[in-house]
């Protein structure tokens, strides 16, 4: 048998894992919900929140995220005192914090309020440990960022340090003082971020949010498409959201692509051209050294036969096309198939040298 | 790329070359510094400029713009003189090791930092003893290496060390040139270059000619090798070249001598641009086609490491903006073929008929599958990594590679170095990212980038608009004093068409692939008055 497997029960069920792994691996794995703030698969393990306590051994409330598998080890996932533990974690959040859904850009895709509607935890009315945080909507023109909102889970410091490597994001005094600073103790729009973003993506809630959302839509009328970045040629996998106007508003990496949900400053902010009010839009022939609007059919028409004439008078070898690389594999096969096949001359090429 | 960008955590160390990778291929770039920051994996980082990468590297050689093949060849001297290569996957796998060793033997280090700009010869041989060490090491380039008219002997430079260190064929090792663009590496697999057929099949064989007119049901195939696009600009002021369609290009800013780009394309006798915005270049162009932007179409594009991914429509086109391929099938059927694509999948099954990379891939199994070409047959898995136990050609060839200068040398008149590059807020000439308002508001406008004791020896202050000029033009531009950039050594991002770097640089070609000279041409700065 191999040492490394583990057997224990989860809720009764028996289940396995290997040595070193976690109960929330094993239990994810398996497809059993232990509900998580601080924790998130992409980063390192903080232990933090303690939303995601198990009872172990019928005895002993254990954080899931961090808590080791043992052989013969039995879990429960819930029961009334976790329940309880877990309300008391979502109270202490909102009493220290400003969660009011009402102004939030997460509203509606925030992991904070899913779990508070789930375990029904009423308003708060005791706010005396709350302390005004730092809000900075405008320093940067990328991320804003709402500390009030903030439950210093440190997914955005370990994102920056573990997946980004910028190494922006810290946290600075201590206990009740404790709030999130960026370099040695900068706003985030001066100090050395480079706006990927990621952190963004990564927030449970709405401490941090993408300076472009807000007004755009609710996160729930919001659709997505996944598609390619149009920039380098790492391919990062991206999945565009859209609202019920067909207007673009965010853009999130996706877990199956190359970029494993990593993006950039371009993939992340750079895609609003698609819908600039500068797009052409009809077709343009040149008459008397202006641009003059012209109708599909007239404009594919004068080429045809342009190109026509060129070949006829000059030969093939006059006329060339350039492909493109910001262009899909099909219409590059087919820019080259008509240099080639209609036009009868190889005189096509692209950037690839740029 | 000959491996695959999850490799990245299994090499032991990382060669970077030429490469800004944090700001031209970010999401790479930082999966390396983590490999090298949290993971302990070395680094050795050769490029002109003090990129970002080159403050976290075991060591740095900040060369001089140019002489990338002095220090590679410098390298395998010491690897070589010191018996610290791969000897047996040498002998087994590669020939013509005898005649590279001889070639090596006049670059030694003291040489080599001469030639490099270099104060610090016994680092290359502490570097090339590191390099030993490192099972397997990737080496990563881009342009840094291949902009240059020795731009193909660049390339078989770094394949020369890499054999050496028996580093290819090999998980997490390879040489691994970072494509710059969304689907560079597409447009070239599907034959949009003058010499090859879809799948680098060559044009000038009768072979290739009668298998694309079965396919094509043509039979007017020319065997003779096509112009590439600064050839094209030639012959456009010689005469004997009258029409140009450009989809997607924007060769007035992207391309070098601007000033004989735009002659060129004012002496055709007909330009047709497809476009998403009325570019520098379309507007020299007689009819201008409204195209539809990426996230607008459907259909295959090729990354870096050869992955096949679709790309899907995410939202509608404005006005009558169409897709490329409907534009091109419109066109070719006025001109009297029957072309019946009806979607983008019509053209990619016939793609697969004769791209033998591709013959395995349908728009299924892309959907499903992490597919890499070659990937021939519909059973096939695709390929991580190129060269697994022998070479496409059998054994792998280490060609002698001397070292030779730039086309254009430092002189009494210009006697800077301008070097080009991209920023990681930018992006080619600008026409996406500066439509896109953070990028925009991120960098509003171009400079170029000046050593501090340049800046002093010119009485220049930081952000103080300085005029520069090349035997090809002059402009008017900011400065940005950073150390950022060696002395003597100016560095131009060349996305801004009102400081476009490219009326300077040198169109200068590599004899064998053509490419221009971007990275480095000769420059004179100047103090303005007002």
């Amino acid at each position: 048998m191999d040492s490394d497997l583990i057997k224990f029960s989860i809720d009764g069920r028996v289940v396995k894992g290997r040595r070193g792994q976690t109960i929330l691996e094993v239990a994810t794995e398996n497809g059993i919900y232990i509900p998580t703030l601080c924790y998130h698969p992409k980063i390192s393990k903080t232990g933090a929140c303690r939303i995601c306590i198990v009872r172990v051994n019928d005895r002993m409330l254990r954080t899931a995220c961090t808590e080791p598998i043992m052989d013969d080890m039995t879990v429960v996932t819930e029961d009334e005192g976790i329940i309880a533990n877990r309300k008391f974690v979502l109270e202490l959040l909102l009493m220290e914090g400003d969660h009011n859904c009402l102004y939030c850009e997460s509203n509606g895709d925030c992991e904070l309020q899913t779990l508070v509607q789930k375990y029904q935890v009423g308003p708060v009315t005791d706010t005396s440990i709350r302390h005004d945080r730092e809000i900075d909507f405008t320093s940067s023109n990328a991320i804003k960022r709402n500390e009030m909102r903030c439950i210093l889970c440190q997914r955005c410091i370990k994102t920056c340090n573990e997946i980004q490597m910028c190494r922006v994001w810290g946290t600075c005094e201590r206990g009740s003082e404790t709030h999130l600073i960026a370099d040695d103790n900068k706003r985030i729009g001066e100090s050395s971020c480079v706006k990927c973003g990621q952190c963004v993506q990564m927030c449970p809630t709405g401490a941090l949010s993408f300076q472009t959302v807000l007004g755009t839509g609710q996160n729930w009328e919001l659709t997505k498409e996944t598609s390619i970045c149009i920039y380098c040629g790492v391919g990062c996998q991206i999945d565009f959201y859209k609202n019920k106007e067909g207007v673009l508003v965010k853009a999130i990496g996706n877990d199956d692509g190359p970029n494993r949900g990593h993006i950039c400053v371009k993939g992340r902010f750079g895609w609003d051209f698609v819908q600039s009010p500068k797009r052409l839009t009809k077709p343009l022939i040149k008459k008397n050294g202006n641009f003059v609007e012209a109708s599909w059919d007239e404009a594919l028409n004068l080429v045809a036969e342009k190109l026509s004439d060129v070949k006829k008078k000059s030969g093939a070898d006059a006329i060339g096309t350039l492909c493109s690389a910001k262009c899909t594999n099909e219409e590059n096969y087919l820019m080259q198939k008509f240099t080639r096949a209609v036009i009868g001359t190889n005189n096509t090429d692209h950037c690839a040298r740029l | 790329m000959t491996n695959s960008i999850r490799e990245i955590p299994t090499s032991s160390g990382f060669l970077v070359i030429g490469s800004n990778t944090t700001e031209n291929h970010p999401v790479i770039g930082s999966m390396i510094k983590k490999e090298v920051l949290n993971n302990k994996k070395k680094l050795i980082v050769v490029d002109p400029r003090n990129i970002e990468l080159s403050k976290y590297a075991d060591y740095y050689f900040a060369i001089n713009p140019g002489t990338n093949i002095a220090i590679l060849n410098g390298f395998m001297h010491v690897i070589v003189k010191e018996g610290l290569y791969d000897n047996e996957y040498v002998e087994k796998r590669c020939e013509g090791f005898a005649d590279l060793a001889k070639s090596l033997e006049k670059y030694t280090p003291d040489y080599v930092a001469k030639i490099c700009g270099l104060n610090n010869p016994d680092d290359i041989v502490a570097a090339a003893h590191l390099m030993a060490t490192l099972k397997p090491m990737a080496l990563y380039y881009s342009m840094g290496i291949t902009q240059f008219v020795s731009g193909v002997n660049g390339v078989k430079s770094t394949a020369n060390l890499q054999m050496l260190l028996g580093n290819v064929g090999v998980a997490g090792g390879g040489v691994n040139p970072l494509r710059g663009q969304n689907n560079v590496q597409g447009a070239c697999d599907m034959g949009g270059l003058p010499n090859v057929y879809p799948a680098y099949q060559p044009v000038t064989t009768e072979e290739s000619k009668s298998k694309f007119e079965m396919a094509w049901g043509t039979s007017n195939l020319s065997l003779k090798p096509g112009l590439t696009l600064m050839e094209m600009f030639n012959h456009a002021l010689a005469g004997d070249f009258k029409a140009l369609w450009i989809m997607g290009e924007n060769p007035v800013i992207s391309d070098p001598n601007q000033q004989h780009v735009i002659d060129a394309l004012k002496a055709l006798e007909f330009v047709v641009v497809q476009d998403i915005f009325l570019t520098e270049t379309a507007e020299l162009a007689h009819v201008v086609l409204p195209a539809c932007a990426f996230l607008e179409k459907s259909g295959t594009v090729s990354n870096t490491e050869r992955r096949v991914q679709m790309m899907n429509k995410v939202v509608s086109p404005p006005g009558q903006a169409k897709d490329d391929w409907w534009i091109i099938t419109e066109v070719a059927k006025r001109m009297g073929v029957n072309w019946n694509y009806k979607k983008p999948k019509d053209i990619f099954a016939e793609i697969r008929k004769v791209t033998p990379s591709y013959a395995g891939m349908t728009y299924e199994r892309i959907r499903k599958e992490l597919l890499q070409w070659p990937c021939p047959t519909e059973d096939h898995p695709g390929t991580q990594f190129l060269h697994r136990d022998r070479f496409s050609r059998g054994l792998g060839v280490l060609t002698p590679i001397e070292y030779t200068s730039p086309a254009e040398e430092t002189d009494a008149e210009y006697p800077l170095i301008m070097t080009t590059g991209r920023l990681l807020d930018h992006f080619h000439t600008g026409t996406m990212s500066r439509n896109s308002k953070v990028l925009n508001e991120n960098v509003p406008e171009g400079y170029v980038e000046l050593n501090p004791n340049d800046a002093q020896n010119y009485n220049i202050k930081d952000g103080e608009t300085i005029s520069i000029s090349s035997r090809r033009g002059s402009l008017r531009v900011k400065t940005k004093v950073t150390e950022k950039t060696k002395p003597n050594v100016v560095f131009f991002p060349w996305h801004f068409f009102e400081a476009a770097a490219n009326k300077l640089t040198n169109d200068a070609l590599d004899p064998l692939c053509k490419i221009p000279e971007y990275k480095v041409c000769s420059c004179r700065i100047e103090k303005v008055y007002p």
